[in-house]
């Protein structure tokens, strides 16, 4: 699972870095969702991969640490999608904006033969 | 005990400017004069919670002077802490004065080419100011997010294609920077299983092996993120161009935005690579140095390249980033003590510098061009009232003066801050502070870069205001009081600092000396007691 996991957050954000460096602002979005996807199961297993194990305990009873998961790596993560969801959407309009004023969907907001 | 409410004064810098940026998106565009008094009056209300910030951390109300806030009453550990020491109230002091004269100078014209400028500047200033106080890792993320989703949108501000193609770079670079972020601070979790600073900084000292090399590794990754806000060479590529396409109230926001990834640095490192820190001691400062120094000879490259002024103003930015990331990197209490003062001196004079750009540039041009063009791709029905009608007398006087005086400061030239700054820092790296320590070449570089950086500064900025000021035919611009007033705000306060230079030090070595006596501070966390209803303490 160790490896399923590590190979593909490391899939995920190789090709994320491939996108980014690449001159369409379409790439450039989808690498940089890639590139979060990768970051969030990052935080997620750094509370330790384990099968079947709640973060949370029910009421009233005494917790037994060994039974349960870390639950802060998944409140962190909750807030990262969030963020990184917000940031991602401004800047899918930012991009929407430069293509409406350039005419071009290139980074630098010209062709690069102009 | 009850919680004094003077201890929740600790909130204010951040909750204020965010139920009054949520306000303010209430009020229509209609209502600018109002929108604009609101904002102000927030401003103030931070000025003075800042003053009284400052004041409370340098007296006796609190154990060492720093004011701790638990939110949601946890205690520390698990808590999210809110933290005033004289540093930070230091910072959220000049955040607080640069916003005044940044808001000040957008009252006639720049506040109304576009929509929601005032709630995206208090929002600018809640990011800004929860940076300063928390001292939780992760909350410092969201913090940061909220300061650069604002930013974002200030910097789009009058949206014109400049500002597209400056923003389309800044945003992507920052996006990166923050999945950065988040690496750093789960690769930090992973090792410590903590993102409180104090916390953390308690457990350092007892790593070793596996679990040592993984939070090197997290520190590494996290600092990052901080060096692409700093802007330290290669990671700052993207600043010139971002603070050249700003609007100037915006672009002098923006200055003050490098700071917060100094303060960042500057605070992690001491704390965590004290010399208490174990085996982790000492991690990285090389790094800063050296990093630094290269940082300097970048930006001192670019302003002798540079044609225009916002660039000009941008590679100073670097410059200063630059001196302070070596200053750090070398790390010693006297060191931090002037570089304290020099970010002081430097973040006022680069944000004054900001704001006069534009009023040089109707010199050059006196239809005020670029504001026509934005207005222009802005399709503006309402246009703003044009700078003209009454103006100041001797307003080519008044430009050629404040230019003068910022490029002194910039420089590190006497009379004004900019000197006492340079000197203080040629001081403490001459005086080692440990009997018989030798001078390290690393140091003589450093000085030798200073000294060559001020020079080129002082060529480059005298070489535009020679263009500016004395080619012919000039034309005497109209400038209007609220356009010169914050100016002369920012200047008159960087003389302040030249007069009261010994007071202002006496501060600074105290905030300094706080920073670098981090077992007082992790006990004074981590000794925080809950409140509770009745009246007795939960611990």
């Amino acid at each position: 699972m160790n490896t399923i996991i590590a190979l593909s957050i490391g899939v995920l954000f190789g090709s994320g870095i491939w996108l980014i460096l690449r001159p369409r602002t379409f790439q450039m979005i989808i690498g940089l969702l890639l590139m979060s996807y990768a970051v969030n199961l990052f935080i997620f297993i750094m509370g330790r991969l384990a099968v079947n194990r709640p973060p949370l305990t029910p009421a009233g009873t005494v917790p037994d640490p060994a039974a349960l998961t870390d639950p802060l790596p998944q409140a962190l993560v909750l807030t990262a999608i969030v963020i990184g969801f917000a940031t991602t959407a401004l800047y899918l309009v930012l991009m929407i904006g430069s293509r409406g004023v350039t005419g071009t969907d290139h980074v630098d907001g010209k062709e690069p033969d102009q | 005990m009850r919680l004094d409410w003077i201890e929740h004064l600790i909130l204010i810098p951040v909750l204020l400017p965010l139920l009054v940026g949520a306000l303010l998106i209430v009020i229509g565009e209609a209502h600018h004069r109002r929108k604009f008094a609101i904002n102000l009056g927030s401003v103030l209300g931070l000025l003075a919670v800042a003053l009284v910030l400052v004041g409370l951390t340098d007296g006796e109300h609190w154990p060492r002077g720093i004011g701790v806030y638990l939110a949601a009453n946890w205690p520390a550990p698990f808590s999210i802490t809110l933290l005033a020491d004289r540093f930070s109230a230091l910072m959220l002091l000049l955040t607080a004065v640069i916003a005044a004269a940044a808001l000040l100078y957008s009252m006639l014209s720049w506040s109304r080419i576009g929509v929601h400028f005032h709630s995206l500047f208090q929002f600018l200033l809640m990011g800004v100011n929860g940076a300063f106080l928390t001292h939780d890792l992760f909350n410092l993320f969201v913090f940061f997010e909220v300061m650069l989703a604002a930013s974002y949108g200030l910097l789009l501000h009058g949206y014109n294609l400049t500002r597209i193609r400056a923003g389309l770079q800044y945003v992507a670079v920052n996006l990166v920077a923050s999945l950065v972020f988040l690496i750093g601070v789960a690769l930090i979790y992973a090792s410590t299983g903590t993102l409180n600073m104090a916390d953390l900084a308690a457990r350092v000292a007892d790593l070793g092996g596996n679990d040592l090399t993984l939070f090197k590794a997290g520190m590494a990754v996290l600092v990052v993120a901080f060096l692409v806000k700093s802007a330290m060479w290669p990671l700052g590529l993207w600043l010139p161009t971002a603070y050249a396409a700003a609007s100037p109230p915006v672009a002098a926001m923006l200055a003050l935005m490098t700071k917060v990834g100094i303060y960042v640095i500057l605070r992690l490192w001491l704390l965590v690579f004290s010399d208490a820190g174990g085996a982790a001691a000492g991690f990285g400062h090389e790094v800063l140095l050296w990093g630094g120094m290269a940082t300097i000879a970048f930006g001192a490259i670019g302003m002798l390249a540079s044609q225009e002024q916002g660039r000009l103003a941008g590679y100073a930015a670097i410059i200063s980033s630059g001196t302070l990331l070596a200053v750090v990197g070398y790390g010693q209490p006297s060191l931090v003590t002037a570089g304290l003062f020099y970010l002081l001196s430097s973040t006022l004079a680069i944000a004054a510098f900001m704001l006069l750009i534009e009023l040089n540039d109707r010199v050059r041009s006196p239809a005020a061009a670029m504001l026509a063009v934005t207005m222009e791709a802005f399709e503006f029905e309402e246009s703003p009232e044009q700078p003209v009608g009454k103006g100041i007398p001797a307003a080519l006087a008044f430009l050629g003066l404040s230019f003068a005086a910022c490029a002194l400061i910039i420089a590190g030239l006497p009379p004004l801050s900019g000197f006492v700054a340079k000197f203080g820092l040629f001081h403490a790296l001459l005086n080692p502070g440990r009997p018989g320590a030798s001078i390290d070449a690393s140091v003589w570089a450093l000085m030798a870069l200073l000294l060559v950086s001020g020079l080129i500064a002082i060529i480059a900025l005298m070489r535009f205001g020679v263009r500016t000021f004395w080619a012919s035919p000039v034309t005497p611009p109209r400038l209007r009081f609220m356009e010169v007033a914050p100016v002369i705000l920012l200047l008159s306060l960087s003389v302040v600092l030249t007069v009261r230079a010994g007071p202002v030090f006496e501060y600074l070595e105290r905030a300094s000396a706080d920073l670098h006596r981090p077992a007082g501070y992790i006990d004074r966390v981590l000794s925080t007691p809950a409140v509770s209803e009745n009246g007795e303490d939960k611990r």
